[in-house]
């Protein structure tokens, strides 16, 4: 059986192994490093079928990634926190020239000070930037959500950024299915998108506009990406006939009667289910699928289970507001004739979140009538 | 060679683009593309070229022409070119098209990076000495002693200009050279040369601009002259980063520089300190040139 011991970042690596991709361009930054590093090793080996690219900076490793899909090729790169950062003028290129590009990134605070740990601020930075973003809270979902964003994207025209973790995920080894090249296969084919440089094709691509094309551009792109909704299920369908697994852009594990949720994206998804047989009445939404955001989805889940309050966790703080993920959930949930109370649990900087500190916010949550912000330093 | 004898089936610059009259920056494209063609594909990084290449869907450029942010052009022309050969376009030239805003400044740390990596295609910076497409803002390329829109009188640009060539060298690139349109023939044989080399070719052109400059539409081979002719801008080839050979006909180099600088508007507040100190920068780079050329062995 191709039961290996892996971590989530040596399962992003052999997911990009698997799929084939013609170029990987990379720069190195911690938690992020050993994806870049056993991507070396496959292509030392052998085993990578496309170039693998040791370029100077981040910035350069998605330019590098942009000229390549601009020909038509397969491309990825992986990054954190500053990296990610520094690319920012490289991710907004990306979506607007509808280049279909996979990265990973694995989530790490943003300085000053220097910091390791895994806050989601620098992916959820790049929201408004055109990429679709996904948060897994395992090894196995790394790899295999990575192989379902290549086709995601090249159906959609659109760059995926797969996120996860970093330290929670990035360095815990987990048993992973890593099936063989061949059924790998016959899920995600080579690419069949145009290539937008065709040699001896005369074409101006991405030169100077008016503001109305922009205008359109920009909606097209809107609307071309609220249909990630629809066809993650799909993928999601022909995924579970080959290898038995599923995911959605939103999961839902609420018990009977219960009238709290916690909502949670990536590993804390993880460490919420663990406690859940410990709180009592509460149940847990798993956030997959950040951008497009699931906003019916959510809707329907609360309203079906008649929750009254939910906790957001969020591993992020937009300075000024709060979290981010509560925000976009207020924002979704605006139309719900009855709307539940929306507290959130704030762990900026990537501090642990442990089973007392949850079950203090789900109390509390029970006294509050109305929203309310916790950082969890605060709460211990 | 005279315009004349052109070929025009060779051109894949169409009349109709959007640059001011005279400039240099077409010229050099014109005779570029003329040259590499007709099987290329351009990168053009945000510099004039991004409005003079027209407004899509149209072109001026026979060619496929991919437009990228500032400070990328350097590994985005290394990225379509490994692009194609993984699709099967193996023989396709790719060029890089981009000021000197996007070589000496934002897009040194890509093109340094690229040099260093050896990435198989040709790096154009067609070099007017300032931010021209925004309207004359001081650059790392401008020269000492001029004015520009960021150092306008009684300022001057300060520090010299950035030896491009030198920066290059150090990546011991397999080709280097300078060119400017007042030597065409001189300009298409090392376009030639360079497509026949596999790797990193970097070719400096120096491109004037009438506007930016402060000269007559019709001064853009003049000026490019003179600049040859006072030593400002020796032309010459560097292979591999150590051996330097100078392509100036022999007897350059004699007119003074005073002549260039009267020329044009930029320069035309600077004082004879000032003059006196940009002359003695000319001749003390043209001797190291020298130098270099000299101790190098002719391997060609």
């Amino acid at each position: 059986m191709p039961f290996e011991l892996m971590s989530g970042n040596q399962a992003a690596a052999a997911a990009v192994q698997r799929a084939g991709v013609d170029l990987v361009a990379a720069y190195p930054i911690t938690p992020q490093t050993a994806i870049v590093e056993t991507l070396a090793d496959y292509s030392a080996n052998g085993l990578l079928k496309g170039e693998f690219v040791s370029v100077e900076s981040e910035y350069s490793a998605l330019a590098c990634c942009n000229g390549a899909v601009a020909a038509g090729a397969r491309v990825f790169t992986a990054t954190s926190s500053h990296g990610l950062a520094f690319m920012h003028e490289m991710t907004q290129w990306c979506s607007g020239a509808r280049f279909p590009i996979v990265m990973v990134n694995v989530n790490r605070a943003i300085g000053a000070p220097w910091v390791l740990d895994p806050d989601q601020g620098d992916s959820l930075s790049q929201r408004d930037t055109g990429w679709m973003q996904i948060y897994c809270s395992g090894a196995q979902e790394v790899f295999d959500t990575v192989l379902q964003a290549f086709v995601l994207s090249e159906e959609l025209l659109l760059p995926c950024m797969v996120v996860f973790d970093g330290f929670y995920i990035s360095h815990t080894y987990e048993v992973v299915d890593i099936p063989e090249e061949e059924t790998v296969r016959k899920f995600i084919k080579p690419p069949t998108f145009e290539a937008q440089v065709q040699p001896g094709r005369q074409k101006n691509i991405h030169g100077l506009t008016a503001g109305e094309n922009q205008h359109l551009l920009v909606r097209k792109r809107h609307e071309d990406m609220l249909k990630a909704l629809n066809l993650l299920e799909k993928i999601n369908e022909d995924y579970h006939k080959i290898f038995g697994r599923s995911y959605k852009a939103v999961y839902a594990e609420i018990p009977e009667g219960a009238e709290t949720a916690v909502v949670a994206a990536g590993a804390t998804a993880e460490t919420v289910r663990w406690n859940l047989p410990k709180l009592t009445g509460t149940g847990l939404i798993q956030l997959r699928m950040f951008r497009p955001f699931p906003s019916d989805q959510l809707c329907k889940i609360f309203s079906d289970h008649k929750i009254k309050r939910l906790i957001v966790i969020d591993r992020n703080c937009s300075t000024g507001v709060g979290g981010i993920f509560a925000q976009e959930i207020k924002s979704a949930i605006y139309k719900m004739d009855k709307p539940p109370v929306v507290n959130d649990l704030i762990l900026a900087g990537g501090i642990d979140l442990t089973g007392d500190m949850l079950k203090k916010v789900i109390e509390d949550s029970h006294l509050a009538d109305k929203s309310e912000d916790k950082w969890g330093v605060d709460i211990q | 060679m005279n315009i004349s004898e052109l070929n025009r089936e060779r051109e894949i610059l169409y009349s109709g683009h959007s640059a001011c009259p005279g400039c240099g920056a077409v010229l050099t494209v014109r005779h570029m593309t003329r040259t590499l063609g007709p099987d290329i594909a351009m990168v053009i990084t945000a510099s004039c070229w991004s409005i003079i290449a027209g407004m899509p869907p149209l072109t001026a450029l026979k060619c496929p022409i991919l437009h990228c942010p500032f400070p990328s052009a350097g590994s985005v022309g290394g990225g379509l070119k490994r692009g194609l050969i993984a699709k099967g376009h193996l023989d396709t030239t790719v060029v890089v098209l981009a000021g000197d805003g996007g070589t000496f400044d934002i897009g040194l740390q890509a093109l340094s990076g690229a040099a260093q990596r050896n990435e198989d295609y040709i790096f154009i910076c067609y070099d007017n000495e300032a931010y021209m497409n925004t309207g004359m803002q001081t650059s790392s390329a401008t020269p000492y002693g001029a004015r520009t829109n960021t150092a306008p009188y009684p300022l001057f640009k300060e520090g010299q200009k950035k030896n491009i060539m030198q920066i290059m060298a150090a990546h011991s690139i397999p080709y280097a050279a300078t060119a400017t349109v007042a030597f065409p023939d001189d300009m298409e044989r090392k376009l030639k040369k360079a497509k026949e080399i596999k790797g990193f070719r970097f070719i400096h052109i120096l491109s004037p601009c009438p506007p930016g400059w402060g000269a007559e539409s019709s001064d853009t081979i003049h000026l490019s002259r003179l600049a040859v002719t006072t030593g400002f801008f020796p032309l010459y080839e560097i292979y591999n980063g150590i051996t330097w050979k100078l392509t100036s006909p022999p007897d350059m180099k004699g007119t003074p520089l005073n002549e260039y600088l009267d020329s044009q508007k930029r320069f035309n507040k600077m004082d004879q300190i000032r003059r006196k100190a940009l002359q003695e920068e000319v001749d003390h780079d043209w001797s190291c040139l020298m130098d270099r050329c000299e101790a190098s062995v002719d391997t060609d």
